[in-house]
């Protein structure tokens, strides 16, 4: 056994049952009796629904049951509920509509789920859904945000006038305005960020099993959060207290944000078990989550900067249009409001900002956060506004970045947008890029690469990211409807091994691993003897799940603190073994010893002694080894760093290449290196994906093109180059790891990255903004489109 | 119902099946073989595939009718019968080629099967050209690639030829 605790490259527990084909997924899970659902859709995207014939599909074979929206409503079945209120500007709250879990009276986007069908096979289940006559009538539809709030548009819902969900700003508009009215220059940008379909390898999947005996109810679902599941599902749908209600979330195939929410599918398996009293299985065919997943991003911006003559940033001023879809998706309000907005000062001392987003329904498949939530979108219109303001201003982009900084000595540092930094230094990361990158051999291989009619450019993205989410009573008073502390119970078993039951949940982030570092290194117990469970209420005290990077930050600290008061129990048992003052025991690994004696008792003489409490100090001390520790950080942490992307086009077909990526983040400490680089190497993959390749595409009435593997661009490994990464780092200083997390950062510093590159390949054709996916149609209409200019020069 | 009698992971099998199930279904519901597993419904992903008599399929792609008289390996006939693992998973463990394991067997069966057509030696574009027809939403590739480059010389028991 070599070093296995806080920085040290362990190789994978999980990876034994994965490689060899034993993961335990939602979908390889069946019950005893087990039926299975198939839920028919809307295949238009806003329509009054006039009838619903379920007489052939309830006589087709295998058919138990059939359950429409009506079904659900005369039970009164509520909606699907929001996690997150945000209020306008006048202090009034956001429109919320009813999200129902089957469509009653409308349908309201393409693939809104209309009724189920629940049979003895998988096969007899889709073939029936067929035999059902469902008669829409058309209505008008919007798919876009500007269509949507046009005058006269036709609305989503009734309860939200001029489909607006919130009308919501962010900072202090007079001191932005007087900035903007004596600026030297001011640089506007205009940005559409693109959205986005998850796509987790692993389709959604739910089992529901109601026992008849007992009448509990179990859930198995692929969800990055099964505490809060049971939650929603329980306490505002269903009605099912928490005593009576199990969700489990066993292996979950990849989440990316997009297995937090509370989906409809959950509800019809759990409440339609009980009905039919079998269990009920659905697992979704790709096509359906292509339009029942929730998308990400999907923003329309203004961007302006003012500046001196110098070209210090004086004021910021942005404008968005964010899609909501449909309907609320559980955290979708927060994403374009306290995860966008108040990240818009990015790693610059840009001393005034103000942003107005609007949030707009359209008759699209709900959006909510996926993989950097807010922060993607927030860094990509600074990073593109930051390159525009050196393109105008003639500033090399470069300078102008060091020129911003917040300075490595201002920590911590209040923003003019509500977050306070802990700590960074983004000239340490800057550097560290600019060397991994070659950057100061760049104009030789552009050169170069012009010598072979190639045109090369290189991009820089400078960006900070807020994750560990996140302060309950901040985001209590923000509008969050939860707390998002985290759970952690440590169990030192009587002969000294240990089981970690955790709140968070791991769905490719390795925890399994990860966590049992940490206990190596607070405990000294190895690897083989550290057991991580995860993902199931009836096991886990509670938790809020893994999302926002949040996993080590929270609830990483939430087992350190459960296992200082192992700790501090065991050295009360030690001192009374030992025969010594509890003020003089030391814990190192492993053992407890007596201060400037040679006596020492293990772990496992504590542990053997809680459990066998022969000799103990039963009158003020339980038996046992078994603490928890609930942990709500202090605040958010704040990752950043340096992305730098090398592209080459071909100017005969606009294809890009993506020569060289260089990601130097700042991720606090690292406590396994290899997960760390694997997780940042995934998320700059998401970004490349984003800054070229992936779109969800709606036609202006609504109906979803890019709805297959075959028309939504996924990236290919022939697509992605080899990933660098680096680290630099400054510690986290309110949490006792040091840690800020890692899961996000390389979605959020890429597409910037990418496209400032295309950018300054394209210097020479006059192309000052392209929007995401920078396809290769659309480079090569803007390089035809730049060709007379170059020629005039 | 017609009946499919195949050999899976060197075991024969016999199953009475519809005339639209695909091999991806016998393998996972009629014989519990939940290792090969199932990510579209448009033969993008190749979460599914196995081998069938030696070559990479994916096994969404044909009808279990189709395999009859087949010998089929899955991830799970992989490993040695000690538990030894095969040399492509353990290049998959040892450089952290999987995060979320969905695309795993998939990916392995295909990269297996790209060594093997490979022998006189695979450079990291064929590499990437070969996965094409598997799709990993965690790993961005790199560690992949890595993994079945060091694989190579595993498999063919030499180094590759310069």
């Amino acid at each position: 056994m070599g070093f296995e605790g806080i920085g040290a490259s362990v190789r994978r527990k999980e990876d034994q049952r994965f490689l060899n084909g034993k993961g335990n997924y939602t979908d390889d899970i069946n019950r005893p009796g087990q039926t299975y659902a198939s839920i028919k859709r809307s295949d238009r995207p806003h329509a009054k629904i006039l009838s619903i014939d379920i007489s052939a599909a309830k006589a087709a074979p295998g058919v138990l049951a059939v359950f429409t929206g009506a079904d659900l409503d005369a039970e009164e079945i509520g909606g699907l509920p929001c996690g997150w209120q945000i209020h306008n500007k006048d202090g009034s709250p956001m429109a919320e509509p009813k999200h129902p879990v089957l469509a009653v009276g409308k349908v309201r986007h393409v693939g809104d789920p209309i009724a189920v069908v629940i049979a003895e096979t998988r096969q007899q289940a889709k073939d029936a859904a067929e035999l059902l006559v469902i008669d829409l009538e058309d209505l008008p539809a919007v798919a876009g945000v500007r269509d949507a709030i046009a005058p006269g548009a036709t609305a989503v819902h009734d309860d939200a006038p001029g489909n607006i969900c919130y009308d919501w700003h962010l900072g202090d508009k007079a001191m932005v305005d007087a900035a903007f009215a004596s600026a030297h220059k001011v640089v506007r940008l205009d940005l559409l960020n693109n959205r986005l379909i998850p796509n987790a390898m692993e389709p959604r999947a739910a089992i529901g099993d109601f026992d008849v005996n007992s009448g509990d109810y179990t859930l198995y679902t692929t969800s990055q959060n099964p505490h809060v599941i049971r939650l929603l599902m329980g306490a505002f749908v269903l009605h099912i207290p928490e005593n009576k209600l199990r969700v489990v979330a066993p292996d979950v195939g990849g989440g990316f944000g997009s297995k937090i929410y509370h989906y409809a599918e959950e509800a019809i398996v759990t409440w339609a078990s009980a009905k039919v009293r079998r269990p009920i299985k659905w697992t979704a065919e790709r096509t359906e989550s292509f339009m029942s997943d929730a998308h990400g991003r999907d923003h329309d911006s203004t961007a302006e900067m003012a500046i001196d003559a110098e070209g210090h940033f004086l004021a910021l001023r942005v404008n968005t249009l964010c899609n909501m879809g449909a309907y609320l998706s559980t955290f979708a309000p927060a994403v374009p409001t306290y995860l966008y907005a108040t990240l818009l000062a990015g790693v610059y001392k840009t001393p005034a900002i103000y942003v107005e987003v609007k949030a707009v329904f359209t008759n699209t498949v709900p959006v909510d956060a996926y993989r950097g939530a807010g922060r993607p979108e927030a860094t990509f219109l600074v990073e593109r506004l930051v390159d525009a303001v050196a393109k105008d201003t003639g500033i090399d982009k470069i300078e102008l970045r060091r020129k911003n900084f917040i300075p490595s000595d201002a920590f911590p540092y209040q923003t003019p947008v509500a977050l306070q930094y802990d700590s960074g230094d983004y000239t340490a990361t800057l550097n560290s890029a600019l060397k991994a990158a070659d950057y100061a051999g760049f104009e030789a291989r552009r050169q170069t690469a012009a010598a072979k009619g190639k045109l090369r450019g290189i991009g820089i993205s400078t960006y900070l990211e807020a994750c560990g989410i996140a302060p309950s009573a901040v985001v209590g008073s923000l509008g969050a409807r939860a707390g998002l502390y985290e759970v952690a119970n440590i169990r030192v078993h009587p002969t000294g091994s240990v089981t970690v039951f955790t709140g968070t949940h791991s769905h490719g982030q390795g925890h399994e691993t990860t966590l049992a570092q940490l206990v190596c290194e607070q405990l000294g117990v190895p690897m083989s003897q550290v057991e991580v469970v995860h993902g199931d209420t009836a096991k886990i005290p509670f938790g809020m799940g893994t999302y926002g990077s949040r996993s080590l930050a929270v609830g990483g600290t939430a087992m350190v603190k459960a296992m200082d008061k192992i700790i501090a129990k065991g050295k009360k048992i030690a001192a009374h073994l030992m025969e010594a003052a509890v003020e003089d025991i030391e814990f190192k690994d492993n053992v407890f010893s007596v201060a400037g004696t040679d006596k020492t008792k293990t772990l496992t003489d504590i542990s053997l002694a809680a459990y066998v409490p022969h000799n103990y100090p039963i009158e003020e001390l339980e038996p046992g080894l078994d603490e928890t520790a609930f942990y709500d950080p202090k605040n958010f942490t704040f990752p950043g760093g340096c992305h730098i992307a090398e592209v080459e086009i071909d100017p005969e077909t606009g294809v890009t290449t993506v020569i060289n990526f260089s990601a130097v983040d700042d991720v606090g400490r690292v406590v396994n290196p290899m997960i760390v680089e694997g997780q940042i190497q995934g998320g700059v993959a998401q970004g490349i994906g984003q800054a070229l390749l992936e779109a969800a595409i709606y036609d202006k009435e609504g109906q979803l093109l890019s709805g297959s593997m075959m028309d939504y661009t996924m990236p290919r490994a022939d697509n992605l180059p080899n990933i660098s990464v680096g680290t630099e780092t400054t510690l986290c200083t309110h949490n006792p790891l040091g840690v800020k997390g890692c899961g996000e950062v390389g979605a959020i510093g890429s597409p910037p990255a990418v496209i400032n590159a295309l950018v300054d390949a394209l210097k020479e054709y006059g192309v000052r903004h392209i929007n995401m996916p920078a396809t290769p149609q659309k480079i090569w209409s803007l390089i035809q489109a730049g060709k007379p200019a170059l020629a005039a020069e | 119902m017609p009946q499919v009698t195949l050999t899976v992971n060197g075991k024969q099998h016999t199953a009475t099946v519809e005339g639209r199930t695909l091999l991806v279904e016998l393998l996972r519901e009629t014989l519990g073989m939940t290792g090969t597993h199932v990510g579209c419904d448009t033969s993008q992903c190749g979460a599914c595939v196995v081998h069938v008599d030696g070559k990479s399929v994916k096994s969404c792609t044909m009808l279990a009718l189709q395999a009859e008289g087949a010998s089929v390996v899955t991830i799970e006939g992989l490993a040695a019968a000690d538990g030894t693992l095969h040399p492509m998973q353990e290049m998959f463990r040892e450089h952290h080629a999987l995060q979320c394991g969905f695309c795993t067997p998939g990916m392995v069966m295909s990269a297996i099967d790209l060594v093997n057509t490979h022998p006189q030696g695979i450079t990291e574009q064929e590499i990437r050209e070969g996965l094409e027809g598997n799709l990993c939403r965690c790993t961005g590739y790199h560690n992949i690639v890595k993994a079945i480059v060091a694989a190579w010389p595993l498999m063919h028991g030499k180094v590759a030829a310069e």
